[in-house]
């Protein structure tokens, strides 16, 4: 009935709080059944002290029969033992029975609990109808319950209840007994409230007292743990685990405290040497060896740890949290390790190792049991951190125990090891049936070798599979790592080579630099215990070359390629070729000269500037550069000069070729400097925001179109450069840039090439080669792209002025300037330069010719002599070699061609553009130009070559007849159209064809002038005759010049040729204004008379009767003259006729005299109108100008008026100019075709107007009236 | 001992990616960017944080220095953060390069100086 009655308190799970039952216990027992059922079937909130949140549990409880040795003892805080609730059972009905016997049962039973100041009771009244029919005489049966409330609980009715009808199935029943439950539940959580509520305070209150002398933490241990099993038992797993959490939190504190000083006095019993180190336990819910070690304060800081975890885990897993399990054992591990360090336990060597071991095996197969395999692989990341603790572990004890050497374990391991076995202790019974206990594989791995090394490939395999799979692949390399130097101490390189160079990659690939090099020096051992000879040559340079090692290292390895390398090669065995990445690199090259571009047989260095990233210094027997060879452009390049490889320069080093010639490669900088590649270039494009109404511009922008390559963060850090150390292949070169015997230091080095030239072509660098020994470093391409030019280049003579423009008529300098290209000068050679009179070569001794290497040095000076022949002026040329320019200077002088002077526009025939744009240039000046040719001859070509030579004329003249009377004048106008100053004197004139009728007078200064640029000096002569003059007059004008800053004063003549016609005065005019009759001056506004009288003045001459045509009129020679007075400035107004036609007689001083009349306009001093007077030729006259010369037209009123008028009378209208009578002018238009007479002007100097510049005054007119003149 | 942390550290960013690409997935925007301990070792703590641009920071810190709590790494973490931004911002550095700033380097050290 009360199976747990007589047992002792066990503690496992199974625990549930104790209910004691008193009074009727048949009657118990039979509700016993049901009571245990029921109970736990509904939850009940359960509000808690302290802010703890409520929480809904299910009630279950152990119901003992109630004995006086149940109740606690005062002091007794086993709470686990502690009874709740106390019940007293009855189903008295009868108040007598009652009376008799039940109250003072009751009543006992009060006192006895009373006793023990425990005040959680019941008292349940059980009524059955059973019972009721049996006795009719019964009082209300709620007298019973009335009585017990009345005698036990005053105030307190709610501890005594009725269960009715408990065994029988009504709803009456039912109702009772929910109502029974929700009260007992309530009472029984009450109870918990309080009895839990005061254990605790019990509790704090110790735990206050830590600080006290003789606290131990051990009997706090056992009270706090107290409550955890209470929770535990109310399955209320979290405040168990809490309360577990709080001891640890304790305990780790206490430890650190007395790391920092702060002992007390209980840690020294955890301060004992370790005696066992056999792992932790988790198969048990509660491990009572070590719980007893604790109580009596036995336990070893590992024990405690232990038992702590073991109840951890076990609480955990209740919570079905086993991954919180693994992840708390790592810490737990690594934290016990630190506190045993802290406390400065000893520890035997490999006993915590063996602890670890066993540990993280224990909880890996606690976890193992919990789970299935599938949530097992699932949770590899919380499990995977255990493997690889364990493998460590296993490890080191191996290593310790000597099971990982190649010979085993000597007598000394093999003493520790049965030491560390002897600390395991026995194994516990709880895993002595199981094959795989932890303790059993730690017992066999120690046993052998060869069982160590399958435990410890197993665990490594596991650990690394999990990181696999994980997907942490660092981890599991690093695994890997280890098991490779497990391999290598156990002798077998091939299998740790694979797992080495797999660490390696994904070092190199993430730039770790100092792995790297950890890693290589691992690997080197391994290819040089499988003789992989150019393996482990190529690693030893990488790592010779690696600046994390340190020097000794460095130069080990060094002197590993050195040694191998000086080794005499056996047999025929080839050379080995390793990547020079390692060995140097390559940082700059160099062309002298800098362009690259060198012509046949040039010399063109290449200096190479190779930095060794040896230790040491280094011998090379040989360094070569190959070069490929293309004839791609070579022989076109041949008339191109040097000035068109200005256009290949790019091709040097594309990208960073810089100006100087010096191509920079890209730093490949030592390992370990992380390299990055470069970003790419900027896109930028400019953004414009206008608003879409009116087209403002809102915003403008830059906007970078590939940011998002920019911004894109490269993984940490580039990669280091992986040197492909295969498919490193020699190319044959045909041609090689070699040198011997170079000392590579370590640091910089320069070291210089002479660059094969002998054929024209393009060069291309491909490979780089350092021989030493056997070993060949081969830096397979040699990138950017680096190439020289080798050119061929005829021949060439260009002659070119030394001013801007060449002036005629003074001496110029001529630059002469031969490229000599592939032709060398040699002794004899000279130029034959054809003479022409209009520009000799004028040979001057001093002169001097330059010989200029290809780069413009000057190589030679040498003076030039000249053999000038009737036709030939011939020039010995200095010796020049090929590829150089000679220039030399020679002074032309061109004369001035005396004649009139071709019009600048007529040079423009001669067709080329270039000289074509220079003329136009010049028409601004005005300068006329004179086109020399010189057709040279030179000794490499048997063609002519023919240099046209262009000069400028300083000077243009003009001249004018100036008359007199009969008197003439001749003006001479020269005109300084250069840019020189000029010194001008011995101005002459002079008849072409003398005759001694005719004398020139010059009324010249005779001093030399000064001419500025651009600036006229004027000449005057009066022409004097004996006899009549003749009708055309041919002069020559000359003037000697020379250029103002000369320092000799050498004049060259300028002439000047011209032709004058008509030179004797025919006519004269003169004109007179008289005022109106009666009137002293002119007034504005009233008529004046004109009176224009024309004089014959000269006797016809022969010429004169053949031009115009004079009609015999009555006897006398006549010809028809035509006056015309204009008043072009609108002083005056003509009033009447304005033109007219007068008949000449051809004689000495006949005079025609023409009144008319003129009005003046404004007052003062007005000058004449002008009066013309033109030759009128009868439409049968023969023409002798063309008929439509701009004579008709010189003016056009008058051909148009007066056309018409002829022979007609007068018109009488108003004419002043502008005035046109439009509808006139319409129908005389019509005139035009008709055959009619024409107007010829006179020549200059045949009309002299004697009235010329005079000038008549005028006064305003009397009234105040103005006359307006509308002018249009 | 250094190569030993380089070992460490490396490794160390497995769980970072782990723990990038795990935190990625709940929420991208406002995560933060201390990933706490990365990984504890028998020695050392390993501790992360990932700035937004993915730059890692790991501090490594000896296991029996107990006196650096969660909040005092976390905060350590912020300024490194805050001294590597201001080195990121200095015009004249070449992102990429090796780091050669006085301030950052004396801000380090006095961490370094100041847990020790």
């Amino acid at each position: 009935m009360e199976p747990h009655e007589e047992k002792p308190i066990i503690y496992t799970m199974e625990n549930k709080p104790i209910v004691t039952c008193a009074g009727d216990q048949a009657l118990f027992t039979s509700l016993y059944n049901s009571l245990t059922q029921q109970l736990p079937r509904e939850p009940m909130e359960w509000r808690r002290s302290y802010g703890r949140a409520p929480k809904m549990i299910h009630l279950e409880a152990n119901f003992v029969q109630f004995k006086e040795e149940l109740l606690p003892k005062e002091g007794n805080r086993a709470l686990l033992t502690f009874p709740f609730l106390h019940i007293y059972w009855t189903d008295c009905c009868d108040t007598e029975v009652y009376k008799a016997s039940v109250k003072e049962d009751i009543v006992r039973w009060q006192s006895l609990l009373r006793l023990h100041s425990t005040t959680d009771w019941l008292i349940v009244v059980v009524e059955s109808d059973t019972k009721k029919k049996n006795k009719t005489n019964i009082l209300p049966r709620t007298s019973i319950v009335d009585k017990i409330r009345n005698d036990f609980c005053n105030k307190q009715s709610d501890r005594c209840v009725i269960l009715s009808d408990p065994l029988k199935d009504s709803s009456r029943s039912q109702e009772s007994w929910s109502s029974f439950l929700t009260k007992l539940r309530t009472l029984l959580l009450m109870s918990f409230t309080k009895n839990l509520g005061r254990f605790e305070d019990d509790m704090r209150t110790l735990r206050e007292k830590r600080t006290e002398p003789g606290w131990s933490f051990c009997d706090y241990f056992m009270v706090q743990e107290e409550l955890a099993f209470v929770f535990e038992m109310l399955q209320q797993f979290e405040d168990a685990l809490v309360q577990y959490d709080e001891l640890d939190a304790l305990f780790t504190q206490y430890v650190l405290n007395f790391g920092a000083g702060d002992g007390a006095n209980w840690l020294c019993s955890f301060c004992q040497p370790l005696r066992s180190w056999n792992g932790l336990l988790l198969r048990r819910p509660i491990d009572m060896e070590k719980r007893e070690l604790i109580q009596h304060g036995q336990a070893s800081l590992l024990d405690l740890r232990s038992y702590l975890f073991s109840r951890q885990c076990t609480l955990l897993i209740f919570l079905l949290r086993p991954w919180e399990v693994t992840q708390r054992a790592l810490e737990l591990l690594h934290n016990c390790v630190q506190e045993l360090r802290l406390l400065e336990v000893s520890v035997p060597p490999g006993a915590l190792d063996c602890w670890v071991f066993l540990s993280c095996l224990e909880v890996l197969q606690r976890i193992e049991g919990c789970c299935d395999r599938a949530q097992l692989e699932a949770n590899c990341s919380h499990t995977v951190g255990l493997w690889t603790y364990a493998t460590e572990k296993l490890k080191s004890l191996g290593s310790l125990c000597g099971l990982v050497s190649e010979n085993g374990p000597n007598s000394e391991d093999l003493n520790r090891t049965v030491d560390l076995l002897a600390g395991l202790g026995a194994e516990r019974p709880e895993t002595a049936n199981s094959l795989q206990s932890p303790y059993k594989k730690l017992k066999e791995a120690l046993s052998s070798v060869e069982a160590f090394e399958k435990h410890y490939l197993e665990l490594s395999h596991a650990a690394m599979e999990m990181y696999r799979a994980i997907g942490r692949m660092r981890s599991a390399r690093l695994v890997g790592k280890s098991l490779a130097e497990f391999y290598m101490r156990k002798g077998d390189p091939q299998r740790a080579e694979a797992f080495l160079q797999e660490s390696l990659k994904s070092y190199l690939a993430e730039g770790w630099a100092l792995p790297v090099a950890h890693t290589r020096k691992q690997i080197a051992e391994c290819q040089k215990q499988l003789g992989q000879t150019d393996e482990y040559l190529q690693t030893s340079a990488l790592l010779a070359s690696d600046t994390h090692l340190t020097d000794m290292e460095r130069k080990h390895f060094c002197q590993e390629i050195l040694s191998f390398a000086g080794q005499t090669a056996e047999g025929h065995a080839q050379k080995v070729v390793l990547s020079m990445n390692a060995f140097a690199q390559l940082r700059q090259l160099q062309f002298r000269p800098a362009t690259a571009v060198v012509h046949v047989g040039a010399a063109l260095e290449l200096e190479l500037s190779l930095r060794s990233l040896m230790p040491v210094p280094v011998r090379l027997e040989q360094l070569a550069v190959s070069v490929h060879f293309s004839l791609e452009k070579g022989g076109a390049r041949g008339r191109a000069g040097p000035g068109g490889g200005a256009g290949n320069r790019g091709r040097v080093g594309q990208g960073q070729g810089s100006p100087c010639g010096t191509v920079l490669f890209p730093g490949e900088s030592p390992p370990g400097a992380l390299p990055r590649s470069q970003p790419p270039a900027l896109e930028l494009y400019e953004i414009q925001d206008r608003s879409p109404s009116d087209g403002a511009l809102n915003s403008a922008g830059v906007v970078c179109k590939n940011v998002h390559l920019l911004l894109r963060r490269q993984d940490s850090s580039a990669s280091l450069d992986t040197p492909s150390s295969t498919a490193v292949a020699v190319e044959d070169g045909a041609q090689l840039l070699k040198t011997h015997d170079v000392s590579l230091l370590p640091g910089n080095n320069n070291i210089l090439f002479t660059a094969p030239s002998r054929e024209p072509g393009t060069y291309t660098l491909r490979q780089l080669c350092a021989t030493v020994g056997r070993i060949q470093f081969v830096l397979p391409h040699i990138y950017p792209i680096v190439q020289y030019e080798v050119y061929s280049q005829e021949p060439q003579l260009s002659v070119e002025p030394l001013a801007d423009n060449l002036l005629a008529g003074l001496p110029q300098r001529v630059k002469f300037i031969i490229v000599t290209g592939h032709y060398s000068i040699k002794r004899g050679d000279a130029l034959q330069l054809s003479n022409s009179d209009a520009m000799p070569i004028l040979s001057s001794s001093g002169c001097v010719a330059r010989v200029l290497s290809s780069d413009s040095e000057l190589v030679a000076e040498t003076t030039l002599s000249m053999q000038s022949s009737e036709k030939v002026t011939s020039v010995s040329l200095p010796l020049a070699p090929p590829y150089h320019s000679v220039e030399f200077q020679l002074e032309v002088q061109c004369h001035i061609p005396a004649g009139p002077v071709r019009p600048e526009s007529e040079r423009l025939t001669n067709g080329e553009p270039w000289h074509r744009a220079r003329s136009r240039q010049r028409t601004s000046s005005g300068m006329s130009v004179v086109d020399q040719k010189i057709s040279i001859d030179c000794p490499w070509s048997i063609y002519s070559t023919l240099v046209a030579l262009t000069f400028y004329i300083p000077f243009k003249a003009k001249h004018l007849l100036l008359s007199s009377g009969k008197r003439k004048y001749i003006q001479v106008c020269l005109q300084n159209v250069s840019d020189m100053n000029f010194h001008v004197s011995d101005q002459q004139l002079a008849e072409r064809q003398q005759s001694s009728s005719l004398w020139l007078q010059s009324l010249n200064a005779k001093a030399k002038q000064l001419v500025h640029s651009k600036q006229s000096v004027f000449c005057l002569w009066e022409v004097k005759w004996t006899c009549e003059p003749p009708a055309s007059l041919q002069c020559v004008f000359s003037i000697n010049f020379c250029p103002a800053d000369a320092q000799r004063s050498v004049f060259t003549p300028y002439y000047y040729e011209f032709q004058l016609d008509n030179v004797s005065t025919l006519y004269s005019l003169s004109a007179d204004i008289q005022p109106a009759p009666g009137e002293q001056q002119c007034r504005t506004g009233t008529l004046c008379g004109l009176e224009v009288s024309i004089v014959r003045l000269a006797e016809p001459s022969d010429s004169e009767q053949q031009d115009e045509g004079p009609v015999e009129t009555g006897g006398f020679c006549t010809t028809k003259l035509m006056y015309e007075v204009v008043d072009n400035s609108s002083n005056w107004a003509v009033c009447g006729k304005s033109s007219g036609i007068v008949s000449m007689p051809v004689a000495a001083n006949a005079t025609h005299k023409v009144r008319m009349e003129v009005m003046p306009l404004f007052a003062g001093h007005l000058p004449f109108p002008s009066i013309k007077v033109l030759k009128y030729l009868p439409h049968n006259a023969p023409s002798t100008i063309p008929p439509d010369t701009d004579g008709c037209v010189e003016n056009d009123n008058i051909s148009l008026l007066d056309k018409g008028l002829d022979d007609q009378a007068d018109t009488s209208s108003i004419r002043s100019r502008g005035s046109v009578h439009s509808l006139g002018g319409g129908s005389e238009q019509q005139q035009r075709g008709l055959p009619m007479p024409r107007l010829e002007p006179f020549g200059p100097g045949q009309v002299f107007n004697r009235s010329q510049g005079c000038q008549v005054l005028v006064l305003p007119s009397k009234d105040d009236h103005v006359l307006e003149v509308n002018l249009t | 001992i250094e190569l030993k942390f380089h070992y460490t550290v490396h490794t160390s960013l497995d769980v970072v990616e782990e723990k990038v690409s795990a935190v990625g997935k709940v929420i991208v925007d406002q995560r933060e960017l201390y990933l706490g301990l990365l990984y504890p070792t028998e020695d050392y703590k390993v501790y992360g944080y990932v700035t937004n641009s993915k730059v890692k920071f790991v501090i490594v810190v000896d296991s029996s220095n107990t006196s650096l709590r969660d909040n005092e790494i976390r905060s350590m973490f912020r300024k490194l953060h805050n001294s590597f931004t201001d080195v990121m911002c200095n015009p004249f550095y070449n992102p990429g390069d090796p780091i050669q700033s006085k301030v950052f380097d004396s801000m380090v050290s006095s961490m370094m100086v100041q847990t020790c």
